[in-house]
């Protein structure tokens, strides 16, 4: 075999050196079918060993892959079947001894964060499940890497308006029990719609119910990357910067599915997706709002920002979809406010509200995501946000989700810090008027029809 | 298997020399290079054998990376399949 070509190896050299590109996660996918228990000590205990034993060499396993290509792993992270649905029988007080055995685990194994705290309840509600979400604030903020997600709506099912009511006030709750950390725990709580069950990323990674045993799971990152080729290409029309963008996530994902065949065959596990995903981090240079930025808009938020935002997404996608064997989780832009500087920045100068960002994840990955809003928000408003932004996700046949930090304490204006990859956040401001009649209707919004599309 | 070393920085006497040296104490076989000088700065990549190396991979990489922070060069050694997958369909 021929010399590889200079400059394709500088090229891959200088995404590695100067524009911030990582393997953004390896998730083990481990399942907890076989942990069941009707005892609660017993049932933690199985939790504990079964994860500690199949993900023992996880982070070796990473770390050496990140030697041997020079290409860095920022996390390497577990997720498991939803405790819910695995702990039926379970207490309130049983729920929370297995999530400190999940907390435990993540300590033992060496990672930050360990996924699948959750329920599915987009139909109905389990009595387990119900005790499982009403858990939830004491089990994440007496832990500090278990992340819990709920899944309260699909397309197929309709939105479980008693679950939001639910989720709304876990969140206000969260938050309080948080108070001395920012609100820290509302971070590791995730409300979806259609949510995936193969994804990667925190907080709303778990093992879904049709998964293998065992998998490894692949999020890519690249923000810096796509930004800087997209000021390369200079003044060029919006179809040849598409071209430029889907040529830049092929090579991104490349490398995904190359660090995939590696973790997983060294790890004895079958490979699972690719999270085709466009996550930023506050790092300088990692900022997804910077690449609409690079395309012409003068900040992020302005109007023209959706259309912007649509376009990067599905670009994004196809060039990642031909480099990937599988693909999945939640694979798009994500645009969180706290984790990227340009967000933050957009919202300081009053250029973001919270609606541009409703309309915006109308078109990329996931949802309101990282968003800090002022502590007093009534828990009915919230349930107010989650539901217009489930809605969006259900009507549209896409994940959406919601992560809002009420935080405690702080008004608009005011800043949260979380510090490390969880970033900063100013406080948004929220509209005062009340949806209260309408969120303590409860019940279920019926699924949407899907002919006579307007 | 084998592994592409780059290495960038301003250019200077040795430096090839200095490089070749370093892969010849950890037994790594030298299979190609190519090198050009782009105004002041100099820029090469090997392709090495790795196979018969006489230290781990991992202290390969350590080496040269200390080898660079000395002589004032950014030297990276890293599996060849990562250039491969990115730029090869």
């Amino acid at each position: 075999m021929s010399m590889l070509n200079m400059s394709d190896v500088l090229e891959t050299v200088n995404m590695l050196t100067e524009e911030n590109l990582d393997i953004r996660t390896i998730t083990m996918g481990i399942s907890l079918f076989d942990c069941v228990s009707e005892d609660e000590n017993r049932f933690a205990e199985k939790i504990y060993d079964k994860i500690t034993s199949k993900a023992k060499n996880l982070v070796k396993v990473g770390e050496d892959i990140e030697k041997q290509y020079g290409i860095p792993i920022v996390n390497k992270r577990v997720s498991v079947t939803p405790v819910s649905l695995v702990g039926g029988s379970m207490s309130e007080e049983g729920y929370i001894k297995a999530a400190k055995a999940l907390d435990k685990a993540a300590k033992e194994l060496g990672i930050n964060f360990i996924g699948g705290y959750g329920a599915l309840v987009q139909k109905g509600m389990t009595l387990g499940a119900r005790r499982l979400i009403n858990s939830i604030p004491v089990a994440l903020s007496e832990t500090e890497r278990v992340c819990s997600s709920v899944n309260v709506a699909s397309t197929k099912a309709g939105i479980n308006m008693d679950a939001i009511q639910l989720t709304g006030r876990t969140v206000k709750e969260l938050a309080r029990l948080t108070k001395d950390q920012d609100s820290i725990g509302c971070a590791k709580f995730v409300v979806f719609a259609n949510v995936p069950e193969d994804n990667p990323f925190m907080a709303g990674a778990f093992h879904g119910i049709g998964e293998d045993e065992c998998v490894i799971n692949v999020g890519v990152s690249g923000p810096g990357v796509v930004s800087s080729a997209i000021e390369r290409a200079g003044d060029c029309s919006l179809s040849e910067l598409s071209e430029i963008i889907k040529k830049t996530a092929f090579k991104i994902t490349r490398m995904g599915q190359l660090v995939m065949r590696e973790a997983s065959s060294r790890l004895g596990v079958n490979p699972g997706i690719i999270d085709l995903s466009l996550a930023p981090t506050p790092a300088v240079g990692d900022s997804v709002a910077h690449i609409l930025e690079e395309m012409g808009l003068e900040q992020t938020g302005a109007h023209g920002t959706t259309a912007c935002l649509a376009m990067l997404n599905d670009a994004v996608k196809k060039g990642g979809v031909m480099a990937a064997g599988s693909v999945g989780g939640l694979s798009g832009a994500f645009i969180p406010v706290s984790e990227d500087a340009g967000m933050i920045d957009a919202v300081k100068a009053g250029s973001l509200s919270i609606e541009k960002l409703e309309a915006m994840t109308a078109v990329c990955s996931v949802g309101l995501d990282m968003i800090a809003i002022p502590g007093d928000t009534p828990e009915a408003v919230i349930c107010g946000i989650i539901a217009d932004e489930i809605s969006i996700g259900v009507a549209n046949t896409k994940t959406t989700a919601v992560r809002v930090i009420p935080a405690y304490g702080k008004k608009a204006g005011d800043t949260v810090n979380f510090g490390g990859l969880l970033g900063y956040a100013p406080i948004m401001d929220i509209k005062p008027l009340s949806p209260e009649k309408f969120i303590m209707r409860g019940g279920r919004i019926p699924a949407p029809i899907h002919s006579l599309k307007n | 298997m084998r592994a592409v070393v780059t290495v960038i920085g301003h250019d200077g006497k040795g430096i090839i020399a200095k490089v070749s040296k370093e892969c010849y104490e950890c037994g790594a076989n030298i299979s190609d290079i190519t090198q050009s000088v782009l105004r002041e700065y100099f820029a090469m990549i090997m392709l090495v054998d790795i196979d018969d190396m006489s230290v781990s991979f991992s202290e390969f990489v350590d080496r040269l990376e200390s080898l660079g922070n000395k002589n004032g060069l950014e030297i990276k050694a890293m599996h060849e399949d990562i250039f491969n997958s990115m730029h090869r369909i």
